[in-house]
């Protein structure tokens, strides 16, 4: 198995404050890999030191075997990595179908047409608002959206940030489903930042556990499950 | 009961805002004595009925707000606005030629369209691109004097240097687009209002090229493929060469068409651009940036391009009221352009294009309508901007169009059901 992407020992400050820990990691092709973690662990400075903001001030980012950790940000959207960000970032006052369109305009316009296709079975009830203003729509259909962009460049690393932030059991597993099926079936690679850990491992191959800005364990989805201190911490204890 | 005493509480307290403010400006009257010495002579009269206005206003407003439906004012179907932009399109086009209308009103006209052509030459940049700002009349001085240094000492002629003068100002644009890229909002609006007075200081201090106050004299008019507009009939001027008798007309109806396809041609750029995927880059950059940039956008060349090209159609609105002038100074791009200006674009409701349109005819068209009226021109200014903050405080046109269309949307079927409410 290939490393789609690889962090070496990277740490990220926020101005004094070191938001991430010599962190390393690997996500492998086709692998759903998952980030778990309380609030403030660090999880979603993680996501987005990979997009390069903010940028890890030491270690390494590679992807593909390239190294990209001073890539800037938009650069590295375009070697196709795509991100549903940390509170979806939809662009409100724009359309559906436009919110779409600009996932694909820039990175990969070409195959518009079948990705917006795709996507519309993906989330049909999307298909449904393309004429909507994305602001208008409902929390979950906002993080459909928002997955959906990031889908419209037809990517080959997906970041997700909390998809099930906010959202109604029956969405959360419709999304998770959806994100499955995707997997099985085109073989894309997810890295995918949770609170909600349960259904986060039940999903993933496999899983880290941040604490601190630091990686604490690691394993498969069903090994992390069945350990007692991930259980006692992100699992009984509320989450 | 209560809801009264609320009320007079209220409208009491506004009274009392309305005393400090005024006090100063109505409450006394500043006069002489015989020796020609400076004295204040207390008002009492004339504050306390600016005061008692004022309670009495607030009153009203309240009233008027317990039956808010009442006043609020209806949407402009989005039928009336497919008929009134060709409408007005049509009128545009036959303006000059309506037989009753005075010269007057045609020199009106020409700066309306001044200002429309502004509007929406900063609508791309604050209503698209979503960035506040309120130095735009830097750019509008940038078009004006290079168009008049270039006429004046090279002996070059208006649309000869109408492109110059546009690439110029574009280039203004990303100059002053760069330091700014980082900022945001607030800080951004006074970065820019700074640019503008910069500028104006510029042009006013820099005697040996600008002329400095004095300004710059002898600016040449716009010339009909080298036929001058003169009261003379010459062969060589419009009237000789057609043979027909030389009216001021002639000169103020060429005016009025080179603003108003310029100013079309401004729109039409910008409604291209809008369906294009640089401008909803721009769009898209105006909700979240930070979206914009994990969706591979360049944030820093899309920000540039906005500000270019508001630049450039600011710079040939600058080219044209030079020439249309003949004479340009410092005093014509004061901060007060650049909030009318704003001021269009806002009330119009950001990104709309015939708002700006009916804005401008608000904003540029009455003041120089009522020229009896002139001392209060700020007055009306400020009430209408209250009055639009109130009632439609997203501009006389708020709604936005999508870009694209896929077709009609699809019905929902009974397939879709299943999958529940989010």
């Amino acid at each position: 198995m290939s490393a789609v992407l690889e962090l070496h020992g990277v740490s990220a400050f926020y101005g004094p404050v070191q938001a991430l820990r010599e962190v390393s990691l690997h996500v492998n092709e086709g692998e759903i890999v998952t980030l778990i973690g309380a609030n403030g662990a660090g999880k979603s400075t993680l996501m987005m030191t990979i997009f390069g903001q903010p940028r890890a001030r030491t270690g390494e980012i590679v992807y593909h075997g390239e190294n990209i950790t001073a890539v800037p940000t938009f650069e590295i959207a375009r070697k196709g990595i795509a991100q549903s960000p940390e509170g979806r970032r939809i662009f409100p006052r724009m359309s559906v179908e436009e919110n779409l369109l600009m996932g694909a305009q820039v990175v990969n316009y070409a195959d518009y047409a079948k990705n917006l296709d795709m996507v519309s079975e993906l989330f049909p009830r999307l298909r449904e608002r393309f004429t909507q203003r994305g602001g208008t729509l409902s929390g979950g259909e906002q993080q459909m959206l928002a997955i959906a962009r990031a889908l419209m460049s037809k990517p080959r690393l997906l970041l997700l940030d909390e998809p099930s932030l906010g959202l109604a059991p029956l969405v959360i597993k419709q999304i998770f489903g959806v994100l499955r099926q995707l997997n099985r079936e085109t073989g894309l690679t997810v890295l995918l930042v949770e609170q909600n850990a349960n259904q986060a491992l039940r999903l993933a191959h496999r899983g880290y556990v941040l604490v601190n800005g630091a990686i604490t364990l690691e394993g498969t989805g069903s090994e992390l499950l069945a350990l007692p201190e991930v259980r006692s911490a992100y699992l009984e204890g509320g989450h | 009961m209560s809801r009264l005493a609320d009320m007079l509480k209220d409208a009491g307290v506004v009274a009392f805002f309305a005393l400090l403010v005024f006090a100063p400006f109505i409450g006394v009257q500043l006069g002489s004595n015989l020796r020609g010495a400076l004295t204040l002579a207390p008002t009492p009269m004339t504050l306390a009925v600016a005061v008692a206005v004022v309670f009495c206003a607030r009153l009203a407003v309240l009233t008027l707000a317990q039956h808010r439906a009442a006043v609020t004012l209806p949407r402009m179907p989005v039928r009336v606005q497919d008929y009134l932009a060709p409408a007005m399109l049509v009128l545009g086009v036959v303006l000059p030629f309506l037989p009753f209308l005075p010269n007057a009103y045609i020199d009106t006209a020409t700066l309306i369209l001044i200002y429309v052509m502004l509007g929406w030459g900063l609508n791309i940049v604050v209503g698209l691109a979503g960035l506040l700002d309120l130095g735009y009349v830097a750019f509008y001085a940038v078009g004006a004097y290079s168009f008049a240094l270039l006429a004046t000492n090279f002996d070059l002629s208006f649309w000869e240097c109408l492109p110059i003068a546009g690439i110029l100002a574009a280039c203004w644009g990303i100059f002053l687009g760069f330091p700014v890229l980082r900022l945001r909002g607030d800080y951004l609006a006074i970065v820019t209002l700074a640019f503008g007075e910069i500028i104006r200081l510029v042009i006013t201090n820099w005697v040996s090229l600008t002329g400095g106050p004095n300004g710059i004299l002898g600016i040449p008019h716009p010339t009909l493929f080298g036929l001058k507009f003169t009261m003379s009939a010459d062969p060589g001027t419009f009237a000789g060469f057609f043979h027909i008798d030389p009216t001021p007309r002639q000169h103020l109806t060429f005016l009025y068409y080179i603003i108003l396809a310029l100013a079309l041609i401004t729109n039409w750029v910008t409604l291209r651009l809008r369906k294009q995927p640089l401008g909803r880059a721009w769009e898209a950059l105006r909700e979240d940036e930070i979206a914009c940039r994990s969706l591979g956008i360049n944030v820093r060349n899309t920000k540039l391009t906005a500000f270019a090209i508001g630049a450039m159609f600011g710079g040939f609105a600058g080219s044209f009221f030079a020439t249309r002038e003949g004479f340009i100074s410092p005093d014509s791009f004061v901060f007060m352009e650049s909030a009318t200006v704003l001021s269009i674009v806002v009330l119009g409701g950001a990104g709309s294009q015939l708002g700006v349109v009916l804005a401008a005819i608000v904003m540029a068209g009455v003041p120089a309508l009522m020229q009896s009226l002139q001392i209060y021109r700020m007055l009306i200014f400020g009430l209408a901007l209250v009055a639009i903050m109130v009632f439609k405080p997203r501009g006389f046109i708020a709604q936005r169009r999508p870009s694209v269309t896929l077709g009609a949307t699809k019905r929902i079927g009974a397939e879709f059901i299943s999958q529940g409410r989010g």
